[in-house]
């Protein structure tokens, strides 16, 4: 891509409420390109819809996001081209598995040969190929995962937001998508990524974002967060006490 | 009784040597139905759609409206397009009064509300699973709405087989404006009220057996074609 990129993307005391409820807190970031950033906290923190927010899949009740690189005139739709979300629980067209990153690529404006060609190679580097022509919906549910993130890989995307990859997923399923993450940055794509899986933070997270009961409460690079969080909410996670 | 039992016998002589008479109006039926079905389909599945994927002042009465057409009564359909088409009526000039064409168009007002009603709960199910994902990867809901009738081509299979079986057994509306004109507009249903009246049994049962066993066939052979479709793809 020769375009500038959208990064950094901030958030300005960006809220959100519903019904009558404080479900994220004012809350202000910065999210360059680069390091692999996990929001971690536990079920309930906000770290879904803190991701949705980001990628405009719900409006803030206050506040804005802004992304820095996006310039002036760039409209919602052009915005979301340059991102990816990959879902807890993939949503799978029926159709094909090949099918289904055609119609990622098509929408954004690639002639069918080049579809099909970039949606092959993209199978193939999932370890999907040769479950192409195979029924989407068909596929195991490890298999659904790493097909929903060919899906996003195969558009580029400048950053790919992940809400809870493997939630749902064997102990071998989730070794291959956490290795397919890595490839997608390796491969120059921001990634952030939620997770209440402690492990799975110490291994993929270049800087955490700490969250408790809607609030961002830490963040900071993995390595000294995990050594030493400042916060007592964040101090008990990771010492594994639960603390409500 | 005894006239019920000659009269199946004759019904099913006539079936059995495809009478020249029955095979005719089993044709015409099927033109006119398949053809106002056809028709509904191509506008209610995406009329359908648009209002389960739109959001407009005004949608959901024009829901509330679409499920009442549901139950529109076949023969005040058959009264208005009956005075448009009449020769003093807006549209007289066309000269369809009267022809299998009028009886399509009366039908295909009978069927699109069924299609088009039953194919927005089927979207906006399908909209509310899918929603999200499709939002993320930049599909408008203009881009989505060809997107999820063909996810939900299944289920909406079901909508334009309801369809096809209003139309086929409906009487009213055919007969107001096709007018049951021997080998020009007689179909099963207007010849079964005719024949009955006039007394003449076998061919109004025999007609009667094969209305029936063609819904069996068309939605057997929907069924069968939905289950292996679902195989390959879903």
């Amino acid at each position: 891509m020769n375009m500038a990129s959208i990064l950094p993307l901030r958030l300005e005391e960006v809220a959100y409420e519903a019904g009558g409820r404080v479900l994220i807190e004012p809350v202000s970031l910065d999210i360059a390109r680069g390091p692999r950033s996990l929001l971690l906290g536990p079920n309930g923190a906000g770290k879904s819809l803190l991701l949705r927010l980001c990628h405009g899949l719900i409006r803030p009740s206050r506040g804005r996001v802004i992304w820095q690189g996006a310039g002036p005139g760039s409209n919602g739709m052009q915005l979301l081209h340059r991102q990816a979300m990959v879902f807890q629980r993939p949503v799978m067209l029926r159709r094909s598995a090949l099918s289904n990153v055609e119609y990622a690529l098509k929408l954004r404006g690639l002639g069918r040969e080049a579809r099909r060609e970039r949606a092959k190679a993209m199978l193939a580097r999932t370890g999907l190929g040769a479950l192409a022509r195979m029924p989407a919906r068909r596929l195991s549910g490890g298999e659904q995962q790493r097909l929903a993130l060919a899906r996003a890989w195969a558009v580029e995307p400048e950053i790919l937001f992940l809400d809870e990859p493997t939630a749902n997923l064997d102990p071998a399923a989730v070794k291959l998508v956490e290795e397919i993450i890595g490839a997608i940055h390796a491969a120059g794509t921001k990634i952030v990524m939620t997770t209440h899986d402690l492990a799975q933070a110490r291994r993929l997270a270049d800087e955490i974002v700490f969250l408790h009961r809607g609030r961002v409460v830490e963040r900071g690079d993995a390595a000294s967060f995990f050594a030493g969080p400042r916060t007592e909410a964040a101090r008990a996670f990771v010492e594994g006490r639960l603390h409500w | 009784m005894q006239d019920i039992g000659a009269a199946l016998g004759l019904a099913l002589q006539l079936i059995v040597a495809a009478d020249s008479a029955l095979v005719e109006i089993v044709g015409r039926s099927l033109a006119v139905s398949l053809g106002a079905v056809g028709m509904a389909t191509l506008l209610g599945l995406p009329l359908g759609a648009a209002l389960a994927l739109f959001r407009f002042r005004g949608r959901h009465a024009v829901t509330v409206l679409l499920n009442a057409l549901m139950g529109l009564p076949p023969v005040v359909v058959g009264l208005v397009v009956y005075l448009l088409l009449s020769r003093s009526g807006p549209l007289g000039v066309l000269g369809l009064l009267f022809t299998p064409t009028a009886m399509v168009v009366a039908q295909f007002f009978l069927v699109t509300p069924i299609v088009a009603a039953l194919a927005r709960q089927t979207v906006e199910d399908l909209w509310a699973e899918y929603s999200e994902q499709l939002r993320s990867l930049g599909t408008s809901p203009m881009r989505a709405l060809p997107t999820l009738l063909w996810d939900g081509r299944f289920s909406l299979m079901t909508a334009v087989l309801a369809g096809f079986g209003r139309a086929s057994a409906e009487v009213g509306a055919v007969m107001i404006v096709g007018g049951n004109i021997d080998h020009v507009t007689r179909v099963m249903t207007t010849t079964i009220a005719l024949e009955t009246s006039k007394g003449n049994l076998p061919l109004a049962l025999a007609l009667g057996f094969i209305l029936i066993l063609l819904s069996i066939g068309v939605n057997a052979a929907a069924f069968l074609l939905r289950e292996t479709a679902r195989e390959r793809t879903a």
